[in-house]
C-alpha cells in the first residue's frame, strides 16, 4: 500500500485523472447548454469522434494545432445544426434522433479514417505548458501546472459557462427555454433559436472534445472515444445541470479511472478481480447519479419538444 | 406526433447505414465464380474483428494472405477477399456463411471468439476449408483447421531484452483481458525479464477493454509513475500506451504485428506474426486433399515468430546478443517458457 502513497506515484495518478477527465469536460459542459434549454442530445459520442478523427487528419497532413481545432468546431457546429434540425424544428423523438447521431459519427469517423488514412499513424498533441515559476513548485507545480492547453481551456470554461447560464441575459433565456419555453416565447424570444444556439454551441464543445482526446493520445483508431459521449451527458445529470457540478463528476470519473489503474499496476488490486475493478468509475458514477437525481430537478423542458399553443 | 417519431426512425435507419459501412469494410479483389484461365484462383477469404492495417492482430493475417498470394504468382493464382471490423460476431458469422455460399475455397475466421460459429456453420458447408484462431480445437470436424501463436516464445525474447535495458528495475506491461494470446504474451514476458534479472519487478495492468485507447493511456502514466523505464503490452489500444511511451522517452517493446512505425524513436523491437507459415501448410494440404482436421502453432523456431529489430533504434549490441541464447534456447528445447496449460 506504502508505494501508491509514494508522492510520485500520487502526482502522477492525480495528473493522469485530471488529464482523463478533459475530454469528458468539454463535452459534458457542452451539453449542459443543450440540456438547459430542453433539449436531451444523445449523439455527443458520435460528434466527439468526427471532431476527434477531423482535428487527427488535420494534424497528420498539416502539423497545425490549432486549425484541427478549428476544424474540429466546425463539425462540431455541422453536427449541431443537424442535429437541432432533427430535435427542435422537425421535433423528432430526441433520444432517437440522438443515438441515430451517434450510429452516424462511429461509422463515418470510421470510414473516413479508414479511407484517407488507413494504418493508425502518430501524431503530435499539444506541447505540456511550462509555467516559469509556478510549475517548479514541487507536487502542486506538477499536479496543476504541467498540462497541455487544452486542459486548462477545459477548466476555464467552468466559470465562464457557469457566468453565462446565471449572470447574463442569454443565459436566462437558455434556462426558461428549458423550464417554461411557452412563457420565454410569449415575450417574443423565439425558443427555436435559443435551442439551435445551446445544441449548436454543446455540439461544438463535443467536437473540441474529441480533438482534445485524439491529440492528448497522438492517434486515432475505429471508436476512439470508446463511449466517452454517453458518460459525459450522465455527467450533466450527475452534476444537476451545473457547470461546477459537471466539472466535479468529470474529475471523479477520471481520478476514479487512474486511481484504479494505479493500483491494478501496483498489484494492490488483485488481478483475480481485475476486470470488477474496471467497472469501478462507471458503478460510481452511476451510484451518484441516481442519489443527485433524487435530490435535484431536471429542467421541466427537458426531451419535450416545444409547439406553440401546444 | 406520429410523423414526429417516424422523422426519428428516419435517422436512425440512415445512421444504421452509415455505421455499417464505416464499421464492417468488406472488399473482394475479383467476384467468386467467375471462371478465368483454365485454372481457377484459389479463393481466400478472411473474417477479422478490427480493421486489417490495426498494425496488431487483424493486420498480421492479412499481411501474411498478401505475402503467401505474391509468392503463388499474384491474383490469377489466389484471390483474398476480406470482411474487417467484424467486432460482433453475430456479423462475422453472417459474413463467414456468405463466403462459403458464395464458393470460396477456404474461409479464415481470425478470431478466438469465432469459434462456436464457425462450429455450427462448417458443418453445412463439407466442401469449403475453414481455418480459425488463436485456437488449438478444430471441434473434430474435417473441415476445420485451427491456429494458434506461441508468443510467450517472442515475450520471453523481449523480457530477456527489457530487462537488460532497465536501470530501474521495473518493467510496466499493458494487457486487454487476461486470456489467450495477449495472456501468452504477457507470461512470456514475465518470465524472460525475469530470467534475466531475478530482482525485476514486472507491473502487469489489464485494463479490461481491447479497444479503450485512453484507459491504455492512463495504465501506461500509471506504470511509469509506478517506476516502469521499459514497457510493453498487447492488443490493439496499445496504441495509446505507445504515445504515452513516446512522450516520456520510455522505451517500448511490440508484439503482433512490426508497431516500429508509432514511434519511430522509442520502439525497440516487435515480435511479428508471420502467418504464412501456416497458410501454406494449409494450402498444401488442400491441394492433397485435406480439408481440416488438424492445428497450426506459430514459433521462433518454425519462422512464423520473428523479433523485428527497429533500425533507428540504438539498441547496445550486448542486449541484442542477450537475445540470441533465448532464441536458440527455445527453439531446441533448453528454454522453456510458461505454456498454456491443457
Amino acid at each position: 500500500m506504502s508505494e501508491f502513497f509514494s508522492a510520485a506515484a500520487l502526482v502522477t495518478t492525480i495528473g493522469a485523472g485530471i488529464r482523463y477527465a478533459t475530454s469528458y469536460l468539454y463535452a459534458a459542459l457542452g451539453e449542459t447548454f443543450g440540456q438547459r434549454s430542453g433539449v436531451l442530445n444523445l449523439g455527443v459520442d458520435g460528434i466527439m469522434l468526427l471532431g476527434a478523427f477531423g482535428a487527427y487528419y488535420v494534424v497528420l497532413k498539416s502539423g497545425n494545432l490549432w486549425l484541427a481545432l478549428l476544424v474540429a468546431a466546425i463539425v462540431g457546429l455541422l453536427m449541431g445544426l443537424a442535429m437541432a434540425f432533427v430535435s427542435v424544428t422537425l421535433q423528432a423523438e430526441q433520444g432517437i434522433s440522438g443515438i441515430g447521431f451517434y450510429l452516424f459519427g462511429l461509422g463515418m469517423s470510421d470510414l473516413l479514417f479508414q479511407k484517407l488514412v488507413g494504418t493508425p499513424l502518430p501524431i503530435s498533441g499539444f506541447p505540456e505548458i511550462h509555467f516559469p515559476w509556478l510549475s517548479d513548485i514541487p507536487v502542486v507545480g506538477e499536479l496543476l501546472f504541467s498540462h497541455s492547453l487544452l486542459v486548462y481551456g477545459a477548466f476555464l470554461l467552468v466559470p465562464i459557462a457557469t457566468y453565462v447560464l446565471n449572470r447574463t441575459t442569454i443565459g436566462l433565456k437558455i434556462r426558461s427555454a428549458g423550464e417554461n419555453p411557452a412563457a420565454v416565447d410569449t415575450l417574443g424570444v423565439s425558443v427555436a433559436r435559443v435551442r439551435y444556439g445551446t445544441v449548436m454551441f454543446g455540439s461544438m464543445l463535443a467536437g473540441i472534445g474529441g480533438a482534445a482526446l485524439a491529440t492528448e493520445l497522438g492517434i486515432f483508431q475505429q471508436n476512439l472515444t470508446a463511449g466517452q459521449g454517453f458518460i459525459a451527458v450522465a455527467l450533466v445529470y450527475f452534476g444537476a445541470w451545473r457547470p461546477v457540478g459537471v466539472m466535479y463528476g468529470a474529475l471523479l470519473y477520471g481520478l476514479v479511472t487512474s486511481i484504479v489503474s494505479q493500483l491494478k499496476t501496483l498489484g494492490i488490486i488483485p488481478r483475480s478481480v481485475s476486470d470488477l475493478a474496471s467497472m469501478l468509475p462507471a458503478l460510481i458514477t452511476i451510484l451518484a447519479l441516481v442519489i443527485a437525481v433524487q435530490r435535484e430537478r431536471q429542467p421541466a423542458a427537458l426531451t419535450k419538444p416545444y409547439q406553440r399553443g401546444g | 406526433m406520429k410523423r414526429l417519431s417516424t422523422i426519428g426512425i428516419v435517422m436512425l435507419v440512415f445512421a444504421l447505414v452509415a455505421a455499417a459501412c464505416g464499421s464492417g469494410g468488406t472488399t473482394t479483389t475479383a467476384a467468386p465464380g467467375t471462371t478465368g484461365a483454365s485454372s481457377e484462383p484459389l479463393m481466400v477469404a478472411m473474417v477479422s474483428p478490427s480493421a486489417i492495417n490495426d498494425l496488431a492482430f487483424s493486420q498480421s493475417m492479412y499481411d501474411a494472405l498478401v505475402a503467401v498470394q505474391n509468392e503463388m504468382g499474384g491474383e490469377s493464382a489466389m484471390k483474398i477477399a476480406y470482411s474487417d471490423n467484424l467486432f460482433v460476431v453475430d456479423d462475422a458469422a453472417a459474413a463467414i456463411r456468405d463466403y462459403a455460399n458464395e464458393g470460396y475455397d477456404l474461409v479464415i475466421a481470425h478470431g478466438s471468439q469465432f469459434g462456436s460459429s464457425l462450429e455450427e456453420i462448417a458443418p453445412d458447408y463439407p466442401d469449403t476449408t475453414f481455418a480459425w484462431g488463436t485456437a488449438g480445437d478444430t471441434f473434430g470436424q474435417p473441415n476445420i483447421f485451427a491456429y494458434e501463436a506461441a508468443s510467450e516464445e517472442g515475450g520471453y525474447v523481449e523480457g530477456v531484452m527489457a530487462a537488460a535495458l532497465s536501470t530501474s528495475g521495473v518493467l510496466g506491461v499493458i494487457g486487454p483481458v487476461e486470456v489467450g494470446d495477449a495472456k501468452r504474451y504477457v507470461d512470456g514476458f514475465k518470465a524472460g525479464a525475469e530470467a534475466q534479472n531475478s530482482a525485476i519487478d514486472v507491473k502487469v495492468n489489464y485494463t479490461g477493454s481491447f479497444s479503450d485507447v485512453a484507459l491504455a493511456a492512463t495504465a501506461a502514466n500509471t506504470e511509469i509513475a509506478a517506476g516502469a523505464d521499459v514497457l510493453t503490452g498487447s492488443a490493439q489500444m496499445v496504441t495509446g500506451a505507445v504515445g504515452v511511451a513516446k512522450d516520456d522517452g520510455v522505451p517500448w517493446f511490440g508484439t503482433q504485428a512490426d508497431q516500429t512505425s508509432l514511434a519511430p524513436s522509442i520502439v525497440v523491437a516487435s515480435q511479428v506474426y508471420h502467418w504464412e507459415v501456416v497458410i501454406k501448410q494449409i494450402i498444401d494440404l488442400m491441394n492433397q486433399g485435406t480439408m481440416g482436421g488438424e492445428s497450426f502453432v506459430i514459433n521462433l523456431s518454425n519462422g512464423g515468430e520473428v523479433i523485428a529489430y527497429n533500425p533507428d533504434y540504438a539498441l547496445p549490441d550486448a542486449v541484442k546478443t542477450l537475445a540470441e541464447d533465448p532464441i536458440k534456447g527455445i527453439s531446441d528445447g533448453s528454454i522453456n517458457p510458461p505454456r498454456p496449460a491443457g
